[in-house]
């Protein structure tokens, strides 16, 4: 038995093709991905993101629990309302999950984890905080409702659906949140474009659905979320990094915080360990496929494997998110096994698309 | 779903039309270019191969996977159309009118043990 999100017969009377995406139903696309992908690069665009889950950590000492369990630095959270993306680590360095938490006050923080590892991220943070913040208070949040408006016209579209909100976020900044009334809106998404994140009871989700599709704001799938994320060069748990891999390898080093005398799960191991292998972006120079996950990359240092990849609406070229040897860097060529054939591929720095602009050589 | 009652069809999702010279037209259906969501890659057989019935013989990937297209009886290629392998999206768009590869079929009659519309129908139906 699946698990279904407010919005599931919403989805299902727009058309929606729905799929399993780790134990949870939700739409693939609404017709055309390509189409979807197009609005929000070029308009605005929504997804129900209601399967995944918001965890608040309440009573003191949240801040300093969470410099201790996160691997990037809470201590960076100065005004409320402040995100910040982090990595959630095991001793060992492999990479948990990744999430946003958002100081909201000093007893009350809060943590947006993803659906496939929402259990296990609970039983860990729960295990940690018993040992190390007894007082503190853990909800899983599963009375809330998730909707990511996402594009060059999402806030605008946003405000004509939710015109009460207007005034508190016309100048709130990137990766800064506000609670307004039932609504929780966070300048954050995983698309490279400008929008809202909203998180609201799950009983008002339908309502703002339907204003928002009425503002004129597309119906989009985790299909085009995905293609619009690799564009962005953001990473994908379970594809991109797992618990077999940590950060430094997976591209994150910009949200692991080794400096200074903070102690964090995994900081030992991450300072032990040699970096062997490095993730980078390539774009698929000759013709005859479409780069995807697993596929193996041959480089002048050995063999390396795609973890995402797909075809970019925007570029109209295949693009990836590979592990490959350490020192690979970009401008190099590479080639991918696709169906017995060695095809040529490009090494690039993603992003490969942001706010709409390509920011790679095709 | 649309399925043209003057087409033959395979259980793996390919219509085929016999023309006026013989050769078989293969395409993908409306059911497959559906559950393939938008096409972004093809790639045809070469011609002149000579191919079995069953046998994996072209690919189209959508943004999500690839799958591979068989033949639907045993023959030899005779066209490729690359007009197609240059807009894949043109399969979404026309199935029925998007051919992929002609073949020259070894037995003339086999073609006629393909599916027939209602069969196909079904087929698709319980997919």
């Amino acid at each position: 038995m699946l698990n279904t999100t407010p919005l599931n017969a919403l989805h299902r009377a727009a058309g929606a093709k729905m799929v399993d995406f780790g134990g949870w139903e939700m739409p693939v696309n609404y017709g055309s991905q390509i189409e979807e992908h197009h609005a929000v690069r070029r308009d605005a665009g929504m997804f129900d993101v209601s399967h995944m889950l918001a965890i608040d950590l309440r009573g003191d000492g949240a801040r300093r629990f969470l410099s201790y369990a996160l691997a990037n630095n809470v201590d960076k959270l100065a005004a409320p309302g402040k995100a910040l993306y982090s990595c959630l680590l095991r001793p060992d360095g492999g990479v948990l999950d990744d999430l946003i938490a958002y100081f909201i006050r000093e007893d009350a923080f809060r943590l947006v984890v993803n659906a496939g590892t929402a259990d296990k991220d609970v039983e860990w943070v729960e295990s940690l905080s018993r040992e190390r913040a007894p007082r503190l208070v853990l909800v899983p949040r599963r009375d809330l409702a998730m909707i990511a408006v996402q594009g060059p016209r999402a806030r605008e579209r946003v405000w004509s659906a939710l015109p009460q909100t207007r005034e508190a976020t016309e100048a709130l900044k990137p990766f800064v949140a506000v609670q307004i009334g039932d609504y929780f809106l966070a300048r954050t998404g995983y698309t490279g474009e400008d929008g809202f994140e909203v998180t609201l009871p799950a009983t008002r989700a339908a309502e703002l659905w339907d204003a928002l599709a009425g503002a004129g704001v597309r119906r989009c799938g985790l299909g085009a979320r995905d293609t619009l994320r690799l564009e962005a060069g953001m990473n994908l748990y379970g594809q991109d990094m797992d618990e077999s891999v940590d950060p430094l390898e997976s591209g994150l080093a910009w949200t692991v915080d080794l400096s200074g005398a903070r102690d964090f799960v995994g900081k030992a191991a991450l300072l032990s360990k040699p970096r062997l292998r490095t993730l980078v972006g390539l774009i698929l120079v000759d013709k005859g496929g479409v780069l995807r996950g697993h596929q193996r990359v041959q480089t002048a240092r050995g063999d390396g494997v795609v973890t995402s990849g797909t075809f970019s609406p925007t570029l109209g070229a295949s693009i990836a998110l590979a592990r490959v040897p350490a020192g690979v860097a970009p401008g190099e060529n590479v080639h991918v096994a696709i169906r017995g054939k060695l095809l040529a591929a490009r090494v690039v720095k993603p992003p490969f698309v942001r706010n709409g602009k390509i920011l790679v050589e095709p | 779903m649309n399925v043209p009652s003057e087409l033959k069809y395979t259980e793996s999702h390919e219509w085929i039309r016999t023309e006026s010279d013989g050769n078989l037209a293969v395409g993908i259906t409306d059911h497959a270019q559906q559950a393939h969501g938008d096409l972004v890659f093809i790639e045809l057989p070469a011609v002149g191969r000579t191919l079995q019935a069953g046998e994996a013989c072209a690919v189209v990937e959508s943004v999500k996977a690839a799958s591979d297209i068989y033949a639907p009886v045993a023959g030899v290629v005779v066209a490729a159309n690359d007009e197609i392998a240059a807009a894949p999206e043109k399969v979404n768009a026309d199935p029925y009118g998007s051919w992929l590869f002609k073949l020259k079929p070894s037995d003339p009659a086999a073609p006629e043990k393909l599916l027939d519309a209602p069969a196909y129908a079904k087929v698709a139906g319980d997919d």
